[in-house]
């Protein structure tokens, strides 16, 4: 989230598209009934299905799914055709006046620079002009600014087109666009409630940037009511992310080096982050502090300025990253010897489960560290038609090590809103359940006396991994915390006043504000800098106080980064440093330094009118044009899942987003609608938490049975009975599931054709207190996004059939 | 502040702390009670149907907290899980797609239903043992189990079909407004797990208010006809709803849209009335007639097998 759970109370507009708050988030939604009572604030739903949330929303519209970046191009046009555009904040805090580089272009479906065999873009074109100064041209009114490279861009998403490719009526798609585009006022303020209905699409990340656009010509960024908020789908999946849960990060979104980058100088040459525009702070300008800092913090003392602190240490990726269908892919390929499943259920998680099973059949040996016995870890075992395997063909040798749940441990939790929150035990482990700390210490310690004793090929960056703590075979969560947030590795003077000490060596860093480059300093992730500093644990505190009643909040726990709690807060000043709003005040400029409710998001003293609000990017403004940064173009583009119903109106030759990765043998895995006719989609419900809660008999007992949902004129058409058996089936598998047929999910019409919608949830499997069933996963592709690969589960096609139930 | 239409602070639930004892019984059944010296002030619980996302926390608190289990049943075409109200469930949320026939727009109304603790309790008015049921002076309707005879005249005595008598131990069971909480001043159990404050407790008085407010915001947002469920045929409800169209209550699941005690139910306390039978020549009676038609309060064998079904094995 760019804001927090608790400011969403502060909103005029509600919109969760992409999202299902009541149902996948029901506490965090309080903060939405909050808003309607506080601000008489409206609610709006977008959404394939009639929601939980549309239950309780003001306006629903109907969308079908995988479309929804035509929906908020749609949106965009709207917005620009009526004069609906914050201008003020536009031109001051956007890229829009910038001028975009010659022989950028965008034509039938596909950005200048497309190769079809590699499906990927040579992204030259996608960038600046640049002036005689080396700064970025601005010239709003210019061809090629962005501005107007947008609007041309958004023309063609005529409330018609929307009509067309999403099958929402076109009467329903002009009242979401006008209640969105009165937020372009500088009082009124909209909020963007999304998950994984937005990610979960081979364009996901572009779904995301879609609507982070168009909050941003409304000015709603930066201010509070405002903001994309993601809600998170674990209470600390935020956490996992932040600390470089993605196979290509290290902690505080640093990057792993690639081959091609074999010194530690090659890595930074491309990393200097110089400012695009006069004095903008371009922060990352700061990364090497965080780097060599982080580097100290894993191997201590071996990482010195002579050997470009330890970056030989670090492994280099061969290719872009090792996400989840990569390693599944080389898996299936019989190229992986051992798989380690920390708190992760693949078999049911990621897509094609055929596929998962025989690649879990090809490692030698799987460990998984859950509390819970999840299905991965049973793969092997045969239960019937869920999970129809032989056994004694499989030779993999599985290990399970039950681990504690969140409650039986001590930590923070990292929520949506990046707080971080400590937490204490609330009871002991049972049986011989241990901690993943002491579980990852004992594997660590096991592996290094392997190491010492036997030496190998590079044994370096195990043997000197930086390992202080007290019980070397159970560091503390204070241990780690305190190492997280960073300290001091060596004392540091004041360079004009030797006698001055400005770091002491031991003590704990304030911030990241403290971090050198010089190895001065040591820092687990620098972003969660200041967690626990010398004032002690921030993350445990519990202080309700809330001046003037703004939802900050900034004595309760901290928050990233700085105990900040609304990024880009500057931009909720005008040019001059006044507030767009005064009801809504959050940060001003007193004539000498920024004050306000929050941690201010830029220098405190860095002047209204010279310094950008948006300090990480090296332009200080906010992108509406994304430049070379992610793969499938700067701006969005409306493209179908790769399993769809319709072909793409705008561009018919282009299958899915033709710069997502597909691997060899998926393409031909993928159903059309000749064969496959309705159009699925996956989700969660609130009597469930993933495949966690079908272990609790209470939870089991709300939701105790796999289901598919279906209109009834598709019931009527394929004589399906309510609370009957039908099959479900795709090109990747079948399933038996009851049916629920329903007047929430309606037929659509798309491009002329009627379009039925197919509802899959995804809480069953064959381990638990449920009723054994089946997960979407058995029916979904095998494709991710184009830019981080998430999985396209929430667009894929199937069929579907009556059929009798098993005998009792 | 600008922009504003209305201003409606959430009402969080009000802990009141009261005793609940003897002293304070205002009735009890096939009995007489005189008045307590000083009445409690009348509390209720007040369910926003317009709030409620129907993600069952509540059943669940009410599961936990009455230390209940219900079997892991069967998906039988919708959301509505467990189906009906049960020995075992106090409460049960009832989901009804309901398309405007203004608007033409689809509504899925969830109305979480159970004992709506009526000021004039039917159930109370029916039941012949003495003592089985009773109310408190703060409103709160409570079965004593331990005089409970299974007879299930309080189910034909309640206008909203909530007490079920279970197959085990033959006794009538229903929400208690967790008066084990209130009585020590805590609110009930479902009300501290609704997320969106759709359940809110605290006096009457203070939900009526609450209500109000709930009811501008709602027709702010053209619900016409929303208004507060406190049906005067039963002397009001310490259990109140919110509803979005309080002139159709009967679209929520058929809340009735004017509850009244059925009329046999107030014949034959009229009639024991008019008879002068003392409260255990009633029970006695009543005895006799529950023998003739139910049989014996007797433990079969399949009573036995029930009963180790229900509680899985555990004593």
């Amino acid at each position: 989230m760019t804001n927090s759970w608790t400011d969403i109370k502060n909103t005029d507009l509600v919109v969760i598209m992409g999202g299902n708050a009541a149902e996948a988030h029901p506490c965090g939604f309080k903060w939405v009934t909050e808003a309607k009572a506080n601000r008489g604030a409206k609610l709006v739903v977008v959404d394939p299905r009639f929601t939980r949330s549309a239950s309780v929303a003001d306006f629903y519209a109907p969308i079908r799914q995988g479309t929804d970046i035509a929906f908020l191009l749609g949106v965009m046009n709207y917005c620009i055709s009526n004069d609906k555009v914050q201008w003020d904040y536009v031109r001051a805090f956007t890229n829009a006046p910038y001028v975009i580089k010659e022989g950028f272009g965008y034509q039938d479906g596909l950005f200048t620079g497309y190769d079809e065999t590699r499906r990927d873009y040579n992204r030259s074109t996608w960038d600046y002009e640049l002036g005689d100064d080396g700064y970025v041209k601005s010239d709003i009114d210019h061809p090629r600014s962005v501005w107007n490279l947008l609007k041309k861009h958004v023309s063609v998403y005529t409330p018609e087109m929307v009509e067309r490719i999403c099958g929402t009526p076109k009467d329903k798609f002009l009242k979401v666009a006008q209640m969105i585009s009165e937020c372009s006022t500088p009082t009124k303020t909209m909020t963007s409630m999304y998950a994984l209905g937005w990610t979960q699409h081979s364009k996901g990340s572009q779904n995301i940037r879609a609507m982070a656009m168009l909050q941003l010509i409304l000015g709603n960024i930066g201010v509070r009511g405002g903001g994309m908020n993601a809600l998170r789908g674990h209470s600390n999946i935020q956490g996992l992310t932040d600390l470089g849960l993605m196979s290509n990060l290290i902690p505080g979104y640093l990057t792993i080096p690639t081959e091609k980058e074999a010194t530690f100088d090659t890595y930074m040459s491309t990393r200097g982050f110089k400012p695009l525009r006069p004095n903008q702070m371009s922060y990352w300008q700061n990364y090497k502090k965080f780097m060599v800092s982080f580097q100290k913090a894993m191997w201590g003392d071996a990482a010195t300025a002579d050997n470009g602190f330890a970056y030989d240490y670090l492994p280099k990726l061969d290719v872009p990253a090792y996400d989840i269908l990569r390693i599944m892919e080389l898996m299936h390929q019989g190229k992986v010897n051992g798989y380690m499943c920390q708190g992760f259920n693949p078999l049911l998680s990621a897509p094609n489960r055929k596929k998962l099973t025989a690649a879990f059949a090809k490692l030698k040996f799987l460990v998984v560290m859950d509390p819970l016995q999840t299905e991965t870890a049973r793969f092997w075992e045969n239960h019937g038609e869920y999970n129809d395997v032989p056994t004694a063909s499989i030779q993999t040798e599985v290990i399970e090590l039950p681990t504690t749940c969140f409650a039986e441990d001590e930590g923070s939790l990292t929520n949506s809103g990046r707080w971080l929150q400590w937490h204490w035990a609330g009871g002991t482990p049972p049986g011989e359940a241990k901690h993943d700390t002491w579980i990852m210490a004992q594997i660590h310690l096991r592996l290094k006396a392997l190491y010492q004793k036997e030496g190998g090929a590079f044994a370096d960056p195990i043997l000197k991994l930086d390992w202080r703590y007290k019980d070397a075979g159970n560091p503390t969560p204070e241990e780690l915390a305190k190492e997280v947030n960073g300290y001091v590795v060596e004392d540091v003077r004041d360079p004009n006043d030797a006698t001055k000490l400005v770091l002491q060596k031991g003590k704990q860093v304030v911030s990241f504000a403290a971090l050198r480059d010089d190895g001065k300093t040591a820092c687990g992730c620098w972003i969660y800098s200041g967690c626990w500093n010398e004032a002690g644990n921030n993350m445990a505190r519990r202080d309700t106080s809330d001046p003037d009643s703004t939802g900050a909040y900034l004595k309760w726990a901290w928050s990233w980064p700085v105990n900040r709690r609304i990024l880009y807060n500057r931009a909720s000043a005008d040019i001059n440093g006044k507030p767009w709003d005064d009801s809504r005040k959050l940060l001003w400029w007193d004539g000498a330094k920024w004050t306000g409710y929050d941690v201010p998001d830029i220098a405190p003293t860095a002047k209204p009118d010279v310094v950008g609000p948006f300090i990480m990017n090296p332009e200080g403004t906010a992108r509406l044009f994304t430049r070379g940064m992610m793969r499938d173009g700067p701006f969005p583009a409306h493209y179908e899942p790769f399993e769809a119903p319709i072909a793409n109106v705008l561009a018919p030759k282009v299958r899915g987003n033709p710069a997502a990765r597909v691997f060899k043998g998926d393409m031909e895995q993928f159903g059309d609608a000749k064969e496959f006719p309705y159009a699925a989609t996956s989700y969660r419900l609130t009597e469930h938490f993933h495949f966690w809660t079908k272990h609790s008999q209470v939870n089991a007992s709300m939701q105790p049975e796999f289901f598919v949902e279906i209109s009834e004129q598709l019931a009527k058409e394929k004589n399906v009975k309510n609370g009957g058996w039908v099959r479900v089936w795709s090109k990747r598998g079948s399933v038996k599931a009851k049916a629920v047929v329903t007047k929430r999910i309606q037929p659509l019409t798309c491009d002329g054709k009627t379009v039925h919608i197919v509802g899959i949830p995804l809480h069953w499997g064959f381990m638990g207190e449920t009723k054994k069933g089946f997960g979407p996963n058995s029916l979904t592709p095998y494709v991710g996004d184009a830019n981080i690969e998430t999985p396209e589960y929430k667009a894929f096609l199937v069929d579907i059939e009556p059929i009798a139930g098993p005998v009792a | 502040m600008a922009n504003f239409e209305f201003v409606t602070s959430p009402a969080p639930t009000k802990d009141i702390k009261v005793g609940l004892g003897d002293g304070d019984l205002v009735k009890r059944s096939a009995s007489t009670v005189s008045p307590p010296a000083k009445a409690l002030t009348p509390v209720a619980k007040l369910i926003d149907v317009s709030k409620c996302i129907g993600c069952k926390a509540c059943e669940v608190a009410c599961l936990e907290w009455n230390d209940k289990r219900i079997p892991v049943g069967e998906n039988v075409g919708s959301y509505d899980f467990p189906p009906d109200l049960t020995p075992n469930m106090f409460t049960v949320m009832r989901f009804t797609e309901w398309v405007n026939p203004q608007s033409q727009n689809l509504e899925w109304l969830i109305r979480k239903d159970g004992c709506m603790h009526c000021e004039d309790p039917g159930c109370l008015k029916a039941c012949p043992a003495p003592g089985a049921i009773v109310q408190y002076s703060n409103g709160i309707v409570d079965f004593d189990h331990d005089k409970c005879i299974g007879c299930g005249y309080c189910v034909k005595g309640c206008p909203f079909n909530i007490p079920r008598i279970s197959q085990v131990d033959h006794k009538a069971y229903k929400c208690t407004l967790c008066s084990d909480r209130v009585a020590v001043g805590q609110g009930p159990a479902c009300a501290h797990a609704c997320p969106t404050h759709a359940i809110v407790f605290g006096t009457k008085d203070e939900m009526k208010k609450h209500a109000d407010d709930r009811i501008k915001d709602l027709k702010s947002r053209g619900f016409a006809n929303a208004g507060l469920y406190d049906p005067p045929g039963v002397g009001g409800t310490h259990v109140m709803y919110v509803l979005h169209h309080a002139d159709q209550p009967q679209i929520y699941a058929n809340l009735p849209k004017d509850p009244h005690i059925s009329p046999i139910v107030e014949v034959w306390k009229g009639l024991t009335k008019y008879a002068g039978l003392a409260a255990m020549g009633a029970f006695a009676v009543i005895g006799l007639v529950h023998h003739v038609v139910t049989g014996a309060n007797r433990v079969s064998p399949e009573d036995e097998a029930n009963a180790e079904k229900l509680t899985g094995g555990r004593p």
